[in-house]
C-alpha cells in the first residue's frame, strides 16, 4: 500500500513499436497522486502515444503501466479508471449536452439512479460554467463551449486520472489563456491527477507542476517548470522550451576556457554547464536566454560582442531585438521596459554591445554523430 | 447535340412511358390505345398466380435484404480495421462483385449449389434418424442466398463510406467512458450509420425484388414476380402485365428515392 498509494501512474520500462518504428522507447516515469504533469515535445516525440497507453487505446510493446497500483497491460479502455479529453473533443453528435455528459455515468455498474445522474451532470456543467446549456445540441455550441462539454463529460465520472490531449489547441489565444486558468483551478479543486499532452511550451510551463520534455520517444528532462527553463538538461530542451541564443565554441584547458568562432576566449564556470560538471575539451554550444542578454550602446565590462541591430519587434511589455554579430551570427535580445527607456529605444542599424552574466550561459558538449 | 441528348432520353424512357400508358388501356391490345381504364389493375390484383409470385418476391426480397444488411454492416465494420493493403484488396473484390454480370452470378451460383447439394444430400440421408430425409434443393433458400450475397456487397459499400466519415475518436471516447464494444455499437455507432444501413436495406430490397436473371437460374420450381412476368409475356403482352410492371416500377422508384434521400441527408451535414 505504501508503495502504490503515492503514485497514480507508473511507466516501467515502457516501449511502444509500430512495426519497425519505435514511437516510445524505454520510458520510466512516476506520476504522483494529484500532480499536474505536462508531456511536452514536438509532434512525433511519443507524448500522445504515452497518453493513449494510459488511456488504454494502445498497449505497450514492452514494459508495464500501472494505474493506482494496478498493472494495466491488457486492460481495455472501458475498464480503466481514467477519462480523456480528446483533441477534437469527440462529442457524440446525436446526443445533446446533458446526454453527452451523462454517458459515462449511465455505463457505471452498479447502476446509478436517475436522480443521482442528473444531480452529478448538473454539478459538472456548473463546474465548467455551462449551467443552462443541458438541452443544447452539440452543433449549436461554439468551439470553446464544446471543449467545456468534453471536460464536463470527463470529470463527471470522478476518474483518478484525467488525460488531456492538446485540449486547447483548437481555441483562439484569449480563450486558451482563460481555459488554462480554469483547468488549473479545476485541478486544484478536484485533486485529480492531470496528464496534459501539448506541443506548446508556454502552456506546459504555465499550467503543469511537473513538465516532462520528450523527443524521439525518450524523456529528455523531467522537472518543475522553472527548473526546466532555468536549467535545461541539454541543448534540445534549451532550444525547445523558450527561446535560446546559441554560440558555437571550442572548450579548451579541461573545459575552463571557451574559444569562440571569432577567436575571442571566455572563461567557463562549472555550474553553468548542463550536467553540473565541467565540459570535456572539444566542440561545445553555449546557450543563453534572450532576456539574460545585456545590450548597451557603450562597451561594458565582461564578455561583450559588437554587433548591429537588424530588427526591432515591439511586443508591448517587452521588445525583441535581432542583433547581427560578425563571426558569431544573429542574436535575439529581449529588453523589458525598464531596460531602455521607450523614447531612447535602440533602432535598427545602430551599433550595440552585447554581454551576458557568465552564470546565464549554459554550455553543452556537441554530440558527435 | 441537344437533339441527340433528347433522342437518347426518348430512347431510354419512351418504352417505359408506353408501358405505363398502356396499363390504362381499356382494350386488350398492347399496341392500340382504345380508351382509358384502370380495369387491368383490378384484374392483376385478383390474379391468384400473380399474387402468389408477388408474395414469393416480397418474402425473398425482405429476407435477403435483412441478411444483406446484417452481414454487410458487419463486413463494413470489420473492413475498417484492416490494414491498408488488405482493405484495398477487399474494396476491389467488393467492386468486382457488383460489376460481375447477373448471368455469370446466376450460373455460378447454380453450379455451386447443385454440386453442394450432390455432396450434402447423401450425407444427410445417411445421418437422418427417420425414414425419409429432407432433400436440399433449389427454392426460396437458394434465391435468398444468391440475392443476399450479391446485395451484401452493395450494403457493405454504402455503410463503409458512412463509417469512414465517422472517425475513430467518438468510438474511442465511448470506450473511454466505460462503454463495452457492444454498448458503443448500440449507442454511438448504430445511430450514426443508421441512415446508410436503411438506404442499403432499401437498395438491397429493390434489387432482389426486381431481379430476374439470378432468380431465373436458382429458383428451381418457385416463381417470383419477374419470372412470372417473363413467363406470361410468352403468351403475349396484355395490359395486365403493363399494370403489374407499372406497379413494380412505382414501388421501386419510391424505394430508391427514399434510399437516396437517406444517404444524402447525412453526407451534407
Amino acid at each position: 500500500m505504501a508503495l502504490t498509494s503515492s503514485n497514480d501512474i507508473e511507466f516501467r520500462s515502457v516501449t511502444k513499436k509500430y512495426g519497425a518504428l519505435t514511437a516510445v522507447s524505454d520510458i520510466n516515469l512516476s506520476i504522483s497522486k494529484g500532480a499536474f504533469l505536462a508531456l511536452l515535445g514536438p509532434s512525433g516525440c511519443g507524448k500522445t502515444t504515452c497518453l493513449r497507453m494510459i488511456g488504454g487505446f494502445e498497449q505497450p510493446s514492452e514494459g508495464t503501466i500501472h494505474i493506482a497500483g494496478r498493472e494495466m497491460n491488457g486492460v481495455a479502455a472501458y475498464h480503466r479508471p481514467v477519462n480523456m479529453v480528446f483533441q477534437h473533443y469527440a462529442l457524440f453528435p446525436h446526443f445533446n449536452v446533458e446526454q453527452n455528459v451523462a454517458y459515462g455515468l449511465r455505463q457505471m455498474r452498479p447502476r446509478l439512479s436517475r436522480a443521482e445522474i442528473s444531480r452529478r451532470v448538473g454539478e459538472a456543467l456548473a463546474m465548467v460554467r455551462l449551467d443552462g446549456f443541458a438541452g443544447r445540441r452539440i452543433h449549436e455550441m461554439s468551439g470553446g463551449q464544446q471543449q467545456r462539454v468534453a471536460l464536463a463529460r470527463a470529470i463527471v465520472n470522478r476518474p483518478s486520472v484525467l488525460l488531456l490531449d492538446e485540449p486547447l489547441a483548437a481555441l483562439d489565444k484569449k480563450l486558451r489563456t482563460a481555459m488554462q486558468i480554469e483547468l488549473q483551478t479545476l485541478q486544484r479543486e478536484l485533486g485529480i491527477t492531470f496528464v496534459l499532452v501539448t506541443h506548446d511550451q508556454e502552456e506546459a510551463l504555465s499550467m503543469a507542476d511537473t513538465v516532462c520534455v520528450m523527443s524521439a520517444g525518450r524523456i529528455r528532462q523531467l522537472g518543475a517548470p522553472q527548473e526546466i527553463y532555468d536549467r535545461p538538461a541539454d541543448l534540445f530542451v534549451a532550444d525547445f522550451v523558450g527561446k535560446t541564443n546559441r554560440i558555437e565554441a571550442v572548450a579548451e584547458a579541461g573545459g575552463t576556457v571557451l574559444r569562440l568562432a571569432d577567436g575571442s576566449a571566455m572563461s567557463s564556470s562549472a555550474h553553468s554547464t548542463g550536467g553540473g560538471a565541467g565540459v570535456p575539451n572539444g566542440k561545445v554550444t553555449i546557450a543563453i536566454r534572450p532576456e539574460k542578454m545585456r545590450m548597451s550602446r557603450a562597451a561594458a565590462p565582461g564578455p561583450a560582442f559588437k554587433g548591429r541591430v537588424t530588427h526591432r519587434i515591439f511586443l508591448g511589455s517587452v521588445t525583441e531585438y535581432a542583433v547581427a554579430v560578425p563571426g558569431l551570427g544573429d542574436f535575439l535580445v529581449t529588453e523589458d521596459r525598464n531596460g531602455l527607456a521607450t523614447d531612447n529605444m535602440v533602432s535598427p542599424g545602430e551599433e550595440v554591445f552585447l554581454g551576458f552574466p557568465p552564470e546565464a550561459a549554459h554550455v553543452f558538449p556537441v554530440q558527435q554523430p | 447535340m441537344r437533339a441527340l441528348v433528347t433522342a437518347v432520353y426518348l430512347f431510354l424512357y419512351a418504352p417505359i412511358a408506353l408501358v405505363v400508358l398502356f396499363s390504362f388501356n381499356a382494350g386488350r391490345s398492347a399496341v392500340q390505345f382504345t380508351g382509358f381504364s384502370a380495369d387491368w389493375y383490378g384484374k392483376a390484383l385478383s390474379n391468384v398466380l400473380l399474387m402468389d409470385a408477388l408474395k414469393n418476391s416480397l418474402l425473398i426480397a425482405a429476407t435477403s435484404a435483412i441478411l444483406a444488411v446484417v452481414f454487410g454492416t458487419m463486413a463494413a465494420m470489420g473492413l475498417e480495421r484492416l490494414g491498408a493493403r488488405m482493405r484495398a484488396l477487399f474494396d476491389g473484390l467488393l467492386a468486382a462483385a457488383i460489376v460481375v454480370p447477373g448471368v455469370v452470378i446466376g450460373i455460378a451460383t447454380l453450379v455451386a449449389l447443385v454440386q453442394l447439394f450432390d455432396v450434402l444430400n447423401p450425407l444427410l440421408a445417411g445421418l437422418w434418424p427417420g425414414q425419409e430425409a429432407p432433400k436440399l434443393q433449389l427454392g426460396y433458400g437458394s434465391i435468398i442466398a444468391a440475392h443476399g450475397l450479391f446485395t451484401m456487397a452493395l450494403v457493405t459499400m454504402i455503410v463503409k463510406a458512412r463509417i469512414a466519415s465517422l472517425g475513430r475518436d467518438i468510438v474511442e471516447a465511448s470506450s473511454d467512458l466505460y462503454a463495452s464494444p457492444l454498448t458503443t455499437f448500440r449507442e454511438i455507432v448504430l445511430p450514426q450509420i443508421l441512415p446508410a444501413v436503411l438506404a442499403g436495406f432499401l437498395l438491397a430490397f429493390t434489387f432482389s425484388f426486381d431481379d430476374f436473371i439470378i432468380a431465373f437460374f436458382v429458383a428451381g420450381s418457385k416463381t417470383t414476380l419477374p419470372i412470372y412476368i417473363f413467363a406470361s409475356i410468352r403468351r403475349g403482352v396484355t395490359p395486365e402485365i403493363n399494370a403489374v410492371a407499372t406497379m413494380v416500377l412505382g414501388a421501386s422508384l419510391l424505394m430508391i428515392l427514399i434510399a437516396r434521400f437517406l444517404m444524402r441527408e447525412k453526407t451534407t451535414r
